[in-house]
């Protein structure tokens, strides 16, 4: 427990320093492909290829890019869900790829994650008592009593009954599902919570409800958000700073009115442009920039920009040379030439 | 019995259509009396959450649910001067894939992974139209350039897996349109495919219906795709129609607290950003029996009295824009507009 005080004291001191609460710089996940009798090594997916940005303490970053672009990836290895190739993680000042077991065991507490299909990530045979209680077991030395007690505030701050700690999963909705998600996720005081598509397998009048429930615990908890969609109408709603990735890297990174009132990178804006609006008279008049084309493969990504097969305003360099990641405005970050 | 049936309005007519699920748990009313018509070359579509009767109605039509457990109780389905539902099995091979096409949501699984692309467009175009297997695989090609997937008539060899998602929904489109059907129902194409690909999709969709003059119904959950393809929407909720009308109409005054609720809770890309988004308390009921009471009532703000004990019959709402050709229905007791009870008897 001590240890956990200074290391809460170290953030405050780094809060007033006005430092990130996550830094990531030049994040690397690259998976082997093994083939043939022998199993040798034939090929990497570069599921993750360099990436970095910072989150700060409070805020939400969006993460967003169509299925393959690495987003659920780029979570894990933030966790450490898999060991990165290369690159930094730091959380509050400490770096998480270079801890080891017990540290790492330490730290788990602070960062946590929602998971996306709420069928598949809770335990069909474990009773939604014993799931929240189970990270509460693993880190803190409660009394059955103290444990019964978090388990009921926890549930009643997500807005379910406290009676239903008894219940099986299959006993719920897909909405209440997540909900005890989320609260296994808030069990240990996390201050960085990863959302992977938490909204993406619930329905349209049911994912209003989880943001909401979102929304008001991060107010409540002073929660930090990395929020992974593919939905960029509900990102422009929860974030207030959005990543666009495409095939491993970050196409483009800026505060949230920002990117969606003028987008820089072709990509964003081909994105944007392709996201259906709930209303006939503006779908009948949108100018919409189609995408030629399907994602490349990220086992043999194209030279140069890896999205020149498929821009519109591609040139030559762009076929030739990566482009660096720069700040084009303060605060605004893009991976392009022609960018401006 | 056939000279009896009266022809409505277009090429499908669907008259109180009722599907029940016999579970072991009971029974589930899937779809209690949906009715809806599609004209030539119009593009319907339908909107409702899962577990709304959505997908049940359209398979039902085609009589595509295994029964038992699924069972149409009621209700009539004319296309083309006949009542399908009546019609026995042999003969609705003949219209599954030849009149009426049909698109499934998940492309993943609804090619056959062990028989190539081109066998998969050939089969129907020698058995429906009886094409010699030279004639059927030129057409095949030509099918799949018409979708837009380069270097066609090569790719008939391939199988499935070596085509990408989008990829796999245009063969999917592809052998839906081989045999020039007169209408064509797709069940959430692109909801498994990313916004970039649903794009592409939308407007291949959008060109073809020019092109082919086909009616089509479009089944989706997200009302933004709706918007922008089709000419007439339907909404349902608890195997129910509650709202339908003109695209504009509906989306500019909805009329049903439900379709309402669903427009408001969407977070918008292009107008200002609502610092919390509205959402819809509670969840859709079980469907354990036919609705006697409006299934919407326990979620719906402005519940009355009426509401609890009478489920409201679907009718045309008087008033409205006056180039209206399409009637706007709404099945509700409330009148949002006037904040009052509905004069209805």
């Amino acid at each position: 427990m001590s240890t956990n005080t200074t290391a809460v004291d170290l953030g405050q001191d780094r809060e007033a320093a006005g430092e990130p609460l996550l830094q990531v710089e030049n994040l690397k996940m690259h998976f082997p492909i093994y083939a043939g009798i022998l199993r040798r090594q034939v090929g990497t997916i570069k599921a993750v290829d360099g990436i970095s940005f910072d989150i700060r303490r409070g805020e939400t970053l969006g993460l967003v890019g169509e299925s393959g672009c690495g987003k659920t990836t780029a979570g894990r290895v933030i966790l450490r869900l898999y060991d990165a190739t290369g690159g930094r993680v730091v959380l509050d000042g400490v770096d998480i790829p270079s801890l080891s077991g017990e540290e790492l065991r330490r730290i788990r507490p602070r960062m946590q994650m929602v998971f996306q299909d709420p069928h598949a990530s809770l335990n069909p045979r474990m009773t939604v008592g014993s799931i929240i209680s189970e990270p509460l077991d693993e880190h803190r030395q409660l009394s059955k009593r103290e444990r019964r007690e978090r388990v009921e505030e926890l549930l009643g701050a997500v807005g379910l009954d406290p009676r239903f700690t008894n219940r099986y999963p299959h006993e719920f909705s897909g909405g209440q599902r997540q909900r005890i998600g989320i609260a296994r996720a808030l069990a240990l005081n996390p201050d960085f919570i990863i959302c992977d598509e938490p909204i993406a397998a619930l329905d349209v009048s049911i994912q209003a409800q989880v943001i909401n429930l979102l929304e008001d615990l991060q107010q409540q908890f002073g929660l930090t958000y990395l929020f992974i969609s593919h939905d960029l109408s509900m990102i422009r709603h929860i974030a207030d700073r959005v990543a666009v990735m495409y095939l491993g890297k970050i196409a483009e990174l800026a505060p949230r009115d920002d990117l969606y009132g003028t987008p820089k990178h072709p990509y964003t804006q081909a994105l944007l442009s392709a996201v259906p609006i709930p209303n006939p008279e503006i779908e009948l008049a949108r100018e919409r920039i189609l995408l030629q084309g399907d994602l490349p493969s990220p086992a043999n990504p194209p030279d140069g920009c890896n999205f020149c097969t498929r821009c519109p305003v591609a040139t030559d360099i762009c076929h030739v040379e990566d482009p660096a990641w720069r700040e084009i405005e303060s605060g605004r970050y893009v991976a392009c030439h022609h960018a401006v | 019995m056939q000279a009896n049936i009266e022809t409505g309005p277009g090429i499908l007519d669907v008259i109180d259509l009722k599907t029940v699920f016999a579970t072991r748990e009971g029974h589930v009313h899937a779809v209690n009396g949906v009715s809806f018509y599609l004209k030539e070359g119009e593009v319907l579509g339908i909107v409702g959450e899962s577990g709304s009767g959505k997908s049940v109605t359209m398979m039902s039509l085609l009589k595509l649910l295994p029964s038992p457990p699924a069972e149409i109780t009621d209700g009539r389905v004319i296309f083309d001067g006949q009542d399908l539902l009546t019609l026995a099995p042999n003969e609705l091979l003949g219209v599954r894939g030849r009149k009426i096409g049909f698109i499934f949501q998940d492309p993943m699984t609804s090619l056959n992974p062990v028989f190539t692309v081109g066998y998969q467009l050939i089969e129907p175009l020698r058995k429906h139209l009886g094409l010699s297997k030279a004639q059927a695989r030129q057409r095949a090609g030509e099918l799949l350039d018409l979708v837009g997937i380069p270097s066609a008539a090569d790719r008939l060899k391939d199988f499935p897996h070596q085509f990408s998602g989008g990829m796999r929904q245009r063969v999917m489109i592809a052998i839906a349109l081989s045999c020039d059907p007169k209408l064509l129902i797709a069940d959430e194409p692109t909801t498994a495919l990313d916004v970039t690909i649903q794009a592409q999709i939308l407007e291949l969709v959008r060109e073809l219906r020019h092109k082919l003059g086909m009616g089509i119904i479009w089944i989706t959950h997200d009302l933004g795709v709706v918007a922008g393809i089709a000419d007439r929407v339907m909404v349902m909720y608890c195997g129910l129609v509650v709202e339908h009308g003109a695209v504009k109409d509906l989306y500019n005054s909805p009329k049903h607290p439900y379709t309402r609720a669903l427009l408001e809770s969407l977070p918008s890309l292009d107008s200002n950003r609502a610092e919390r988004l509205n959402s819809i308390s509670g969840q859709p009921p079980s469907l354990e029996a036919e609705p006697s009471s409006c299934p919407f009532a326990p979620r719906c703000p402005y519940v009355f009295d009426r509401c609890r004990v009478e489920n409201p019959v679907i009718r045309a709402f008087n008033g409205g824009s006056e180039d209206r050709q399409v009637s706007h229905d709404v099945a509700c007791w409330w009148d949002v507009d006037l904040g009052a009870p509905r004069h209805v008897d």
